[in-house]
């Protein structure tokens, strides 16, 4: 595979600038709890300052260098066609795991595995269901019959008195 | 001997029947964590962690730490039949394994593979017999100086020794510190970093950011490369079985090497991937024929799944004798065993005597056991391989998910996964090491506490890391390591001429 692809420097900055962000936050926190002594002992912030110091340090170094070769600099990303691959996979993730809200994670779960057997596989219906049914319940019986440990669970659940 | 006798006894305790069938099961949905894709023995045994907070501390040991060998296990058998490494530690093992294969020796390769597997384990369960009792007396005079100058050490070899960029990986590993800070401080009960959400008084769980980063995130990896696999088959017969030992044992100077680098590799926390590769380096360095490296030399095979092994399992030593994972899914192991009440470390040794032997006889027990399944099923679990992607990862997604949301029944772990599971992504793709990150997640509190309690001791002067020659020598080894990267690029750039120096980074 081979396409017009995107740069790394982008990403590499943005997320050198995250971790800058996260530093910052962890810095100014430990400010607040105390980075000193008490009378017994080092404060809570006293820790957490210097790894927030380092985050910052080593992110900002990554940061800079990124920043000081960005004309220069073009490590690919990845090509285009890959990151809509990934984007792809990502948005029913995501969606899948807000779905677990209202439905719940077994009927969230059967609706995931018949997208991707559908929309990714180009399977029959004949094919997708058992598999988007099966699945789930075979989960179930593990979970809440075999290990009694209860997993989030919708109104079809609720209807069906479980 | 006093270790044979201990040993002896915790044969006793492993060999009872329900450990044994936990021992199959685990070596059996080790395999199956390996082959897949997107599940590794890290996540694989993060998820499953959950479902044995009920089981005795020792069956469940067993348990998981054959998931984690049968995980290892399995990533020989993806590399060499589909040229698709479903382990970061078996890639070096498709260099030769997949063409062998390719040739139609995929049996010959399989067999040299787990054999070797399993030389390299036995020698590295050995060196823990013989060695963890002493190391764990000698840790007993530890305090509080001493353990945290071990972590300090530990960290510090990441730096020194792995081939991401160092600032980087000082990024994950203090981003990893700076997670494992958020909540309630367990020494003064402040609350930090919590920003005023609920959510976050307890805290980042680490077995959510392992599901994360190493589940879905290796999910997005896989996606990017297209879903096709295209592999070969095989059946192993008990006549290759045989014609492939005695030709292997010809190759027993590689076993020596590739064992002796996992070894290292394992206790100090390079971990199997960079065992892996840089014996594979070395098998190909002091070969006859080093050009035929590449194109399905059986001493290709051998050298990487040797040194993975042994390296995977010397990484046990450090957990159970200091408290200091040696990679991923041994600080998983480690989560595992603070939540059972057991406080790894030297005194482990002493009042957990049932524990301790019966996880080290098991490791006897169960890389045989391993090594009987793997050689009898190959043809089964090529079968699943040749399961479509579009079914397996919306199932790999089901079960990472309800990982997650067991840990605590949180949604929220659910979503925190899904944010792990991107940052894994773009770290793995920026080269940020995600191996640092969730040690120091695991280890952070400890690390914390080790260096509050070493501060009250001398009232706050960094000088009591050099006030014995114990810990003077452990802090000067860490600084040493962390200066290494600083010290090599000097080395370049004094003498433009040569190339690059290999052996250590890879």
């Amino acid at each position: 595979m081979s396409g017009p692809a995107v740069g790394a420097r982008g990403p590499e900055l943005a997320v050198a600038g995250f971790l800058m962000a996260v530093g910052g936050l962890v810095i100014a926190d430990s400010l607040r709890v105390g980075t000193g002594w008490a009378d017994d002992g080092p404060r809570s912030g006293y820790f957490p300052f210097y790894i927030g110091c380092l985050l910052v340090a080593a992110s900002g170094w990554t940061f800079a260098k990124q920043l000081l070769r960005w004309a220069r600099d073009s490590t690919p990303f990845a090509e285009r066609a890959q990151i809509v691959q990934v984007v792809a996979v990502l948005v029913p993730m995501v969606a899948y795991v807000v779905a677990i809200f209202p439905l719940g994670i077994y009927l969230a779960s059967a609706a995931l595995i018949a997208y991707f057997m559908w929309h990714f596989g180009k399977y029959r219906w004949r094919v997708t269901l058992p598999v988007a049914v099966g699945v789930p319940l075979f989960f179930f019986a593990i979970f809440e019959r075999w290990f009694l440990v209860p997993l989030p669970k919708g109104p079809i659940e609720h209807l069906l008195g479980l | 001997m006093d270790e044979l006798s201990n040993l002896a006894h915790g044969f006793a305790v492993a060999a009872t029947l329900p450990n044994l069938v936990f021992m199959l099961v685990g070596i059996t949905l080790g395999v199956l964590i390996g082959v897949l894709p997107g599940l590794g023995g890290a996540n694989g045994v993060a998820i499953l962690l959950p479902l044995t907070f009920s089981m005795n501390p020792t069956s469940a040991i067993i348990m998981l730490s054959c998931i984690y060998w049968g995980a290892l296990f399995g990533g020989a058998i993806t590399s060499i039949l589909f040229n698709i490494p479903g382990e970061p530690w078996s890639v070096a093992t498709t260099f030769d394994g997949h063409p062998m294969a390719q040739q139609g020796k995929a049996a010959q390769a399989l067999t040299a593979a787990f054999t070797s597997s399993f030389v390299g384990a036995l020698f590295a369960v050995l060196l823990i017999t013989f060695l963890a009792p002493l190391l764990a007396r000698f840790a007993l005079k530890f305090g509080p100086p001493e353990y945290f100058a071990v972590q300090l050490l530990t960290f510090c070899s990441f730096v020194g020794m792995s081939k991401e960029p160092p600032a980087k990986t000082i990024a994950a590993m203090m981003l990893g510190f700076a997670l494992a800070a958020v909540g309630m401080d367990s020494v003064t009960g402040t609350l930090r970093m919590t920003y005023g959400f609920p959510a976050l008084l307890k805290g980042f769980d680490f077995l959510i950011a392992v599901i994360g980063l190493f589940g879905i995130g290796e999910i997005l990896l896989t996606m990017e490369e297209g879903l096709a696999f295209k592999g070969k088959s095989a059946k192993i017969s008990f006549q290759v079985v045989l014609q492939t030992w005695a030709e292997i044992a010809k190759h027993w100077k590689t076993f020596l090497r590739s064992t002796a680098i996992g070894c290292w590799m394992g206790i100090t926390p390079g971990g199997a991937t960079p065992a892996s590769f840089m014996s594979y380096g070395m098998a190909r360095r002091f070969a006859k024929d080093p050009a035929s490296f590449g194109k399905g030399n059986i001493q290709g095979v051998i050298a990487p799944e040797t040194a993975a092994h042994a390296a995977g399992t010397a990484a046990l030593l450090p957990m159970l004798t200091l408290g200091i994972p040696g990679s991923p899914t041994a600080a998983v192991l480690l989560g595992g065993l603070l939540i059972w009440g057991l406080q790894p470390g030297p005194m482990l040794f002493i009042e957990q005597k049932d524990f301790v032997w019966g996880l080290i006889a098991s490791m006897y027990l169960g890389n045989i056991v391993g090594l009987i399944v793997v050689l009898t099923t190959v043809p089964w679990w090529a079968a699943i391989l040749r399961i479509p992607f579009s079914v397996i990862a919306p199932v790999i997604i089901v079960i990472c998910g309800i990982g997650a949301y067991t840990v605590h029944s949180s949604m929220f772990d659910v979503v925190m996964m899904l944010v792990f599971g991107v940052m894994g992504y773009l770290f793995k793709k920026l080269k940020y090491p995600l191996a640092p990150l969730v040690l120091a997640l695991v280890l952070g509190d400890m690390a914390e506490a080790s260096f509050r309690q070493a501060m009250l001791l001398s009232q706050g002067s960094l000088a009591i890391f050099w006030s014995n020659p114990l810990v003077g020598t452990i802090t000067g080894l860490a600084l040493a390591l962390l200066a290494w990267p600083l010290l090599s690029a000097g080395w370049k750039a004094l003498r433009p001429g040569e190339a690059p120096l290999s052996g250590g980074a890879n």
